[in-house]
Order: C-alpha cells, then structure tokens, then sequence
C-alpha cells in the first residue's frame, strides 16, 4: 500500500480581522500520493490561496492536522517549519520571485545554502539543474537580463535543487506568454513521468486539463475532487 | 511536540564558512547600491577620523606642554624674585627709593633650609642681563649666576665639556658655561670650549656647554621679573656676586634704575615625591611670613603638571561626548538606512523564509549587512583619523601623537554601533510574516 505523502484531516484557517473572524478554510480533507499531479481551482476568495500557504508551511492551520511525509507539521514552531520547507517543499510562483541580486547559479543555490550544505557540493547540484532546464549558458546572468520563460525555468531548478517531496506551484504560467507557458507546462509534465509529485494553483482550465487530478474549492470547502 | 525534534534538524549554532557566504552576500548586496551605502558610512566615517584625528593632537599638544613642565624638575619648587607692582612699591615707603630693593634673599634661603624637613639641596641664581662678546660677535643674553649641581637639578645637561665645580665657587673662578642657543651666534665655526668670552669688562673662560633646551614656558611673566631668555650663560654664583655685587644697573630710555636683588631664582628639592605639594604649601607659608610685599613668586612643576593633567582629563572628556553624538548620529544612519532596505526588500525576505531560511538567517543577514557598513566605516575612519594629525604635523608644525588605542577602540566603538544600530532592522525583518512578505509588492 502506497503511503500519501499529504494528508489533509479537516483543516481549518479563520483570521481574525477586527471584530470579525473569518474562516477561509472551512474543514478541508484530501490525500495526496507520490507521483501525481494535482491542479488547486476555484474562484477567487475560495481559500486558494490560504491552503497553498498551510501545504507550503508557510502558515499553519487554526484547525486539523497536516501530514507531510507522514510528519505532523500542524502545530510546529517557526524554525521547525523553516527547516520543513527548506527540506521538503519546492516553491514556484507566479513573478518567478528569484532573488535580483544573485545571478542565475546563486538563486538555484539558495535553499541549499539554508540547509547548510557545502558550497562545492551546492555549485555542482545547481550547475547540472540549470543544465536541466536548458540554462547552462547563463549562469552568471542576473535575474533581470532574462526572459519571463528563462525566470521561471531558473525558478523551477531552484524548486527542485532541493529534491522536495511536493513542488507547489502557484500560477505558474500566469505572467508568461502562450510559448513560454506551453514550455514550462511540458517540463512539469516531465517532472512527474520522472516521479515528482506536484501541486499547481490555477485558475486556467487548459492547464488543469494536463494534470492527472483536479481539487477546486469554493468557499472553503473542497467542491469536488475528480481524478482524470 | 515531543516528536517534532525528530522530524527535520534545525541548523543552530555558529559556522565560520556559512558566516563567510553571508558576509559576501551582504557584500555584494551593498557594493549594488554603492552611492548609498557610500552615504550611509560616510556618518560613521567622520565619527571615527575625528576622534582619533582630534585625541592625536590634543595627546601631542598635552605631551609637548607635560615636557616642559618635566623639565622644570617635578620634583623642585622654583621661587623666582618678581618686582612688585608700583603702586606696592610706593605704599611701602611713601616715595620712590632710587635703589629698589627686593625679591629672594639669602636669608630666605636659610629660613626654608632650616625650617621645613625633606628639602635637601637649595639652588639659588643669580639673573643678570648682559652683552656677551666673542671679539665682535655679540649677544644679549642672560647670565644665570648659579651653583655646580644646577644642571642636574633642573634637568638640563651639560653637552660638552663639563660644568663649574665647587673650586670654581670657591675661588670665584671667572669660568662660564654658554647655552647651547648662544653657540652659533657667537662661535659659529669652531668649538667654544677652552676659548675666551668678554661680559661686561670681564673675560670668562668656556668651560662647557648645555644642551640645547626646548622654550620653556614659563608661568610667571610679570613685567621686571627675570624673564627666560633664549640665551643663558652660566657663571659660578661667587664669581657672580663679587663681578656684579648686590645693585645691579639698569638703563631704561631716559632713566636709570637700580635694583638690589640678591637672588632671582631658587630651586628646591623635595626628597620625597609625594610631599612636594605639602612643602610647597609650607614653603609658601614660609615666604608669605617674612616678605610683607610680594616681590616672589613660587612655581611648583608638580601642580603644573597635576594642572596639565586635568585639563588633557576635560579635553578627553569633551572629545569623548563629541565622538559619542558622532557614531551616535552615525549609527541612526545606519538604521535608518537599514530600515529602508528592510522594507524594500520585504520580498527578497518572504522568498528567502519560503526557500527555508529560519529567522536567525534572516536576522545574521540584516544584521552583517549593517555591521559591514559599520566596519567599513570605521577602518575608512581609523585611515583619515591617521592621515589627518600625519598632515596637521607635517604641515602645521604640531606635534600629534597617536596612542595605540584610540584607533582600535574607535573602531571596536564603529563595530558595536553597527550591532546596535542594525539589530532592529534586522528583527523587524527577521519578524516578518513570511506569508506577508510574499504578498508584498
């Protein structure tokens, strides 16, 4: 029997605004096993967002608990999480977020820098990363001297130099043109032939038609969660 | 949460080579906005060079004023004749006396001999002013009467040849010692020792001559009193009294004025150091008893040199409150800057959390950001605190001493500015919601 390596027990978020609470998550369930490949949708305030910041522990929930990799990481304190993303989750957002500063190399090393990895051993991985997704002859260019389509290819090796257990991808294709979209969409769906397992938030049909399961909420609730 | 430890390691704890890799992060995120960070040092810059540039030359300036006092002997009372002021001279008799007679005497010598303990050696001079001739090469100078153990009492050294003995006062030998300012003037192409020198109708063999002295800045300048002349020629002090007697002679423009001065000058010796002030005090009393006008004044190099200190102890003081408001200007500066870069970067500091950095990361990254601004900072500092007293000697004449540790504390202070100063914009960034950094714009 094969393990979910993302469990979802009744997971609640309420923020507290003012006098009001609100609940953005109202008791989500799901499981989520190695190798596939999930779209999130919904419209927008569905809590998208909100259970793409509790999968990528970057919030915790007010309610329920949240497995990954079998580990309850729920209720963790803040450095416990920090080590949890650094280790297991690959992050891919929309503005591509590489660090302006760095040069191609530098920002595929950073979470491997945070891990405390040896500089060496960090070069070595990240060099053949970005060879990976077609980057090899730019590796000291800045962020800025790159296409949109080249940002985000940056941004999937940096994703990916820490072999996550999930990569959350956050509309992904959504600042790119079609061709770019189209490029990157065809290297997750190599990712996960080779194994990966990942999770893209979307609101565009045509991308969640390449993905092997679609969630879409609404209004916090899980509305249906069909497997293709 | 017993389990949780076991679930992901967290990195604590200190490594050289993960500091190493911050640091040049830090380095490179500044060098990027060089203009600014250029600015932001600049604060710390001025702090630092002024306070070293300033203690260097207060410490020569307090150096140069501590020497010659140290000359003076700190160890001697100098009681020195003064003239009295006119309208004391007339109060005291009703009329101008054609003779004035006042100052030190000999039995003012005796009394302080034989009343006050630990004194040992007495020397008294005599101070007369006179042409000094070498054929036709001339000079005014001052001839200091006085007795053999004078220069090791006063600290100034006979240079070559020696200096008048016992049998010189004794037999009012007409021998001299010149000062070493009156060599070139009057000997200026061979040695004066064993050659002859006229003063007055007299001829006085050179015995000797002193080393050169620094202008001694003397405290007690009132007008007639003996002032200290560039050039001093030595005599025995019997030679001086039988050669000269007790009234000397002076000629003024349209008058001549007579004094009886029997001494001018007296050094005391205290035996022991750390009774000079009480024998001072006694001293005094001593004087202020027997001399009804004060026609004497008493120096003490000792009280001139606790004097001295305590002015370098204000200067320092008002320098270090000058530095303090500087680095503390400076280092709001850095905060401030710090504060700004922590808001611009909001974004790096979201994506940094979400990639895995811990707050400690975040807060050590901040953090060596504003402490190499600091630092930098402080060695610009610490090379144009050096620079400047360098050029302020070399162009200004001055003397500047730089004291070992005024640059290193000065840039210890710039480092711990840099600390102080980055850690709240280092734990406002640090604090951030990572999920709020994200968002940011």
């Amino acid at each position: 029997m094969v393990t979910p390596i993302v469990q979802c027990e009744n997971v609640r978020k309420t923020y507290q605004m003012g006098l009001i609470t609100v609940a953005a998550l109202r008791g989500i369930s799901f499981d989520i096993y190695p190798g596939e490949y999930i779209s999130i949708m919904g419209p927008s305030g569905c809590g998208k967002s909100t259970l793409l910041n509790l999968l990528g522990c970057l919030d915790r929930p007010t309610e329920g608990h949240y497995r990954l990799g079998g580990d309850d990481v729920s209720q963790l304190d803040d450095d416990h999480l920090s080590a949890i993303r650094g280790k297991r989750l690959g992050f891919i957002f929309q503005s591509y977020n590489l660090i302006q500063q760095l040069t191609v190399l530098e920002n595929i090393e950073v979470p491997l820098y945070y891990q405390g990895r040896p500089e060496a051993e960090c070069r070595a991985i990240s060099t053949e990363l970005a060879g990976r997704v077609g980057l090899e002859q730019r590796l000291h260019h800045r962020p800025f001297e790159l296409s949109g389509g080249q940002q985000q290819r940056v941004a999937i090796a940096r994703a990916l130099v820490n072999d996550p257990l999930v990569i959350l991808a956050d509309e992904p294709t959504g600042n790119l043109d079609s061709t770019s979209g189209a490029d990157i969409l065809k290297i997750f769906a190599n990712l996960n032939r080779n194994g990966k397992t990942l999770i893209l938030v979307t609101h565009d049909p045509g991308i969640a038609k390449h993905c092997s399961r679609t969630i879409r909420l609404r209004d916090g609730e899980v509305e249906s969660d069909v497997r293709h | 949460m017993s389990g949780t430890n076991t679930i992901v390691t967290v990195i604590r704890g200190f490594d050289v080579a993960r500091l190493r890799r911050t640091m040049r992060l830090g380095l490179k995120t500044l060098w990027m906005h060089r203009l600014r960070s250029l600015l932001t040092v600049l604060g710390i810059v001025f702090g630092v060079c002024s306070v070293i540039a300033m203690l260097a030359i207060g410490e020569g300036a307090s150096y140069e004023a501590q020497e010659q006092i140290a000359k003076l002997g700190s160890q001697n009372i100098i009681l020195t004749s003064t003239k009295p002021s006119d309208d004391q001279k007339l109060s005291q008799s009703g009329r101008t006396s054609f003779v004035l007679q006042y100052g030190l005497t000999y039995q003012d010598l005796n009394r302080l001999r034989l009343t006050i303990p630990g004194i040992t050696i007495v020397v008294p001079s005599r101070i007369m002013r006179d042409y000094v001739w070498n054929i036709s090469r001339r000079v005014d100078s001052e001839i200091n009467g006085t007795v053999p153990w004078y220069p090791e009492m006063r600290n100034h050294r006979v240079a070559s040849g020696r200096f008048f003995t016992m049998t010189d006062m004794d037999n009012c030998t007409s021998v001299c010692v010149l000062g070493a300012e009156t060599v070139p003037i009057l000997f200026p192409f061979d040695s004066p020792v064993g050659r002859d020198v006229r003063i007055g109708s007299d001829y006085y063999r050179v015995i000797g001559v002193m080393e050169p002295r620094s202008k001694v800045v003397q405290p007690d300048t009132s007008p007639g009193a003996a002032k200290p002349a560039a050039h001093q020629i030595f005599i025995p002090l019997e030679t001086a009294k039988t050669r000269y007697g007790e009234v000397l002679l002076k000629r003024r423009t349209g008058s001549l004025e007579a004094e009886h001065v029997q001494l001018h000058e007296v050094t005391v010796r205290v035996h022991n150091r750390n009774r000079v002030l009480a024998v001072a005090d006694a001293v005094k009393e001593v004087m202020e008893r027997n001399h009804k006008k004060k026609d004497y004044e008493v120096v003490v190099p000792l009280e001139l040199l606790r004097q001295a200190e305590r002015t370098k102890q204000i200067f320092n003081i008002v320098l270090g409150s000058i530095a303090a408001i500087s680095l503390l200007v400076g280092g709001i500066g850095i905060m401030n800057i710090m504060l700004a870069t922590v808001t611009e970067r909001t974004r790096e500091i979201g994506i940094r959390r979400a990639l895995g950095a811990n707050r400690r990361d975040i807060l050590t990254q901040f953090l060596i950001e504003s402490v190499i601004l600091a630092g930098t900072g402080g060695v610009l500092g610490v090379v144009f605190g050096i620079l400047i007293p360098f050029f302020v000697s070399h162009f200004a004449g001055m003397k500047t001493i730089i004291t070992f540790w005024s640059p290193v504390v000065a840039f210890s202070i710039s480092a711990v500015v840099g600390i102080v100063f980055g850690l709240y914009p280092a734990r406002r960034a640090a604090l951030m919601d990572p999920v709020e950094a994200l968002r940011h714009e």
